[in-house]
């Protein structure tokens, strides 16, 4: 009996390393346990043959979520960035590096992407990263990068505080959600001539963050803020529509990620409410259409603010989403223009310290760089201020025309405008 | 009197819609004048709006949503007070096997979509094989993790096999995960969209102000929960094997004894509890039109709440405990924020249910409906 349970053993621990090495991305089929999912990430980049260069090699982590509810925005972020690196590492390569990517996954937990940044900090060949989709996760995260000074570029990362610590290490190409959420007061107030708002968050640092600007926007305007929900509920929400919709408000912000907004819209329309839906960069996924179906066209519709425009909404991108769609078979969801300028921006960087210090530079030289460079990317002209914001920030306006993942492209932006940092 | 009340369609049939009528009616009821007791107390204390007015208006829509979910919490709590009667053991995968019985019934549907027989299929022929199909898979995963994780524990002390079965959830979470991402790559499990189950059948009722709106998909929730209640309740008081279930939950060595095979009747427990739990996933999928593999986590501690709100070991007490956790959840979740004028929100909800429960066990530690069974010796 013995002899048959340690075969079996044998044969099970046997089954899982194949299916470790066979998977495609390593990441997603890792258990849940965090240790090996950070660890099968880095093998599976080391895994490609690392051609001896002549001056080292060099590494560029990726940190988003590619498992769980917001992977496609997370997967997005891994591509575009794998795609900036494909196509913007020649010089680096011409200067004898081998530069690779290493992704990891964070889950959109911050446990988790705190354990994955004591990692790739202890990789002494990463020199610069992408990442993270989530604030809520950026914010912990950073405090690792900012002591091993490694410097990190965030394609969505929108809360203030990201930036506000005043680190050295931390930037974003994108807005903040201080001048995002009253942006998009402002649409419910002028535009949608809203008396009566119901605001709902997910609890998390960004939804909360998000909801406490709308809310104090809102007041400060005079609309009626019927009341003010926090919740992590993702499947039943009858509990907290059944008020909701008794007081019949004309705005619903929801101030979240869409893979929870997507069932809340869809219960919310069905038991009769009528008005606009409201959200911001966290509703910008065509898996909301798949989700909510028809309730984002139906009653009021539903419109949401982002910092990052869909592809088409910049003119340089356009050779970018025909190499992105080539490569990955899908057109780029939001935030993959986005960290493709962040990869783009991480690479400028190294080769400027690179040249200064006269061979493989250290991470403090790239963080510096990182400052100092100014960089012609698809979304803008980037040029980081002294606490890593971008000085003026393009904000966009999107009305839902989709009632379909695929339709996900007929949204329409009504609006989009400049707006400067509010600085620390 | 006697002859009716051992008349079987009395017994079996009018007695425990009966009784479900009775708890389902008694807890909405105790809970809303409750309520509306305390908004009468606390009237004075809003200045903005009238207390009594706002909790008068949604009070209906709040009670039929706690049933609702009532019922699924019922049903999930069977399952763990089935097996704590039969083995004085809590099967925490319970939740898992929930869960995979609701994703079986959706991939079942999402296949009917793919090939266009959702559109021309009876919309309750579909419902029904989904539930079976759940059913079938949910029973043979609960016996299969009690012959592989539980039975050679059998006669290990008490924490070994709940430590077992804890461990089984996790894995159970994760080899879903790991199916779902190599066949669709998706995390979400997204219901389609099909026939009438979205639609209100709208009740104005005189006296009430707004209409009251009962969605086609929670009568039929409640309707099929209803009947497997009842079938459970045949099934254990009427049969040959529910008298074997019984025995064996009162005294295994003596049932063994009696000639009864133990084994085979701990596997029947598993089954039925499983069984009941996939239905549960399924109707719960109707609900909540999409799952993951973590949908299970919350319900299934919420109905074992329930269960041993209600008196673990007791098929009753688990009936009336689901029903009591659904409506203070549904409650709490939608008068919190009125009541404390914005200072706690919904996200207190579960707060409140448990407050309830550890109330309840102080004074009445065996639950609402179990008894203090002495120490076997």
């Amino acid at each position: 009996m013995n002899k048959r349970l340690l075969a079996l053993l044998s044969v099970l621990v046997l089954a899982s390393m194949v299916l470790a090495a066979c998977g495609t991305p390593a990441a997603t089929e890792a258990p849940a346990a965090e240790a090996p999912a950070a660890t099968e990430a880095p093998a599976a980049a080391t895994e490609a043959p690392a051609a001896a260069a002549a001056m080292g090699t060099i590494k560029i982590a990726t940190q988003s979520p590619l498992s769980g509810g917001q992977s496609l925005l997370g997967v997005a972020i891994k591509q575009g960035a794998e795609l900036a690196l494909e196509q913007l590492s020649g010089d680096l390569t011409a200067m004898g590096y081998d530069v690779q990517l290493a992704p990891y996954d964070d889950q959109a937990t911050p446990d988790v992407g705190v354990a994955n940044a004591k990692n790739i900090v202890a990789d002494s060949e990463i020199l610069c990263g992408v990442g993270h989709l989530n604030s809520g996760v950026m914010i912990p995260s950073s405090e690792e990068y900012h002591t091993a000074g490694l410097a990190f570029i965030s394609p969505a990362n929108t809360n203030p505080v990201v930036t506000t610590r005043g680190y050295l290490e931390v930037n974003r190409v994108v807005g903040r959600d201080d001048v995002q959420a009253p942006a998009a007061e402002e649409y419910a107030f002028s535009t949608l001539g809203a008396k009566s708002v119901y605001i709902i968050h997910d609890k998390t640092a960004y939804g909360q963050g998000v909801a406490e600007f709308f809310r104090a926007a809102a007041e400060e305007d005079g609309i009626t803020v019927v009341d003010f929900v926090g919740t992590e509920e993702t499947a039943n929400f009858d509990a907290i529509i059944a008020p909701l919709v008794a007081s019949a408000p004309d705005v619903v912000f929801f101030a979240g990620i869409y893979n929870q907004a997507g069932v809340f819209f869809k219960q919310a329309r069905e038991a009769g409410f009528e008005g606009t839906f409201l959200g911001t960069d966290g509703m910008d996924s065509s898996d909301l259409a798949d989700l909510a179906g028809d309730a984002l066209t139906t009653g009021g519709g539903m419109a949401y603010t982002t910092v990052a425009g869909p592809a088409s909404a910049y003119p340089k991108a356009a050779q970018f989403v025909t190499d992105y769609t080539a490569k990955f078979g899908a057109a780029p969801e939001a935030y993959a223009t986005q960290a493709y300028d962040s990869m783009g921006v991480c690479l400028t960087a190294i080769k400027a310290a690179a040249e200064a210090a006269g061979g493989m530079p250290t991470r403090a030289q790239v963080a510096e760089a990182i400052r100092a460079v100014s960089y012609e990317g698809l979304t803008s002209t980037i040029a980081f201020d002294e606490i890593g914001d971008l000085p003026l920030a393009k904000y966009f306006i999107i009305k839902v025309n989709a009632s379909t993942k695929d339709a996900w492209g007929t949204n329409e932006i009504i609006d989009s405008f400049d707006l400067p940092s509010p600085g620390k | 009197m006697k002859q009716f009340t051992s008349n079987p369609f009395y017994k079996f049939i009018l007695f425990p819609i009966g009784q479900i009528l009775v708890f389902a009616l008694g807890a909405s009821l105790v809970l809303s004048l409750f309520t509306v007791l305390l908004a009468f107390i606390f009237r004075s204390a809003m200045t903005e709006f009238d207390l009594v007015e706002r909790v008068l208006l949604i009070l209906p829509q709040v009670v039929i949503n706690g049933l609702t979910i009532g019922f699924v919490y019922s049903t999930i709590a069977l399952g763990y007070t089935m097996v704590y009667g039969v083995l004085e053991f809590i099967n925490f995968s319970h939740s898992e096997i929930f869960m995979v019985g609701g994703i079986v019934g959706v991939e079942l549907m999402a296949y009917f979509d793919h090939t266009g027989a959702l559109q021309t299929m009876n919309q309750y022929v579909i419902i029904a094989l989904a539930i079976i199909l759940g059913m079938v898979i949910s029973g043979s995963l609960a016996v299969t993790v009690e012959r592989i994780a539980y039975k050679p524990l059998r006669g290990a002390p008490r924490l070994v096999p709940l430590i077992s079965a804890i461990g089984m959830s996790f894995f159970l979470q994760d080899a879903v995960r790991l199916i779902l991402s190599l066949t669709t790559g998706e995390f979400n499990v997204i219901l389609p969209s099909f026939g009438t189950f979205d639609e209100f059948l709208v009740l104005a009722v005189p006296g009430i102000a707004t209409p009251l709106r009962f969605q086609i998909k929670s009568i039929l929730l409640v309707g099929v929960t209803v009947v497997m209640l009842v079938g459970l309740n045949y099934l254990v008081n009427g049969t040959k094997v529910g008298k074997a279930i019984r025995a064996v939950a009162q005294d295994r060595p003596s049932a063994s004894l009696m000639g009864i095979n133990v084994n085979m009747i701990i596997s029947v427990t598993f089954l039925i509890g499983g069984a009941l739990g996939g239905a549960a996933g399924v109707l719960f999928a109707l609900k909540a039109t999409k799952l993951d593999p973590f949908v299970g986590f919350f319900p299934g501690l919420k109905a074992f709440t329930a269960a041993v709100l209600g008196g673990i070991g007791n098929l009753t007490g688990a009936l009336l405990g689901g029903l009591i956790l659904g409506l203070l959840e549904s409650f709490s979740a939608s008068y919190l924020s009125t009541f404390t004028n914005g200072a706690f929100g919904a996200e207190y909800k579960d707060i409140f249910a448990f407050a309830i429960l550890i109330l309840v066990l102080i004074f009445r530690p065996s639950g609402l409906l179990g008894q203090t069974v002495g120490q076997k010796a």
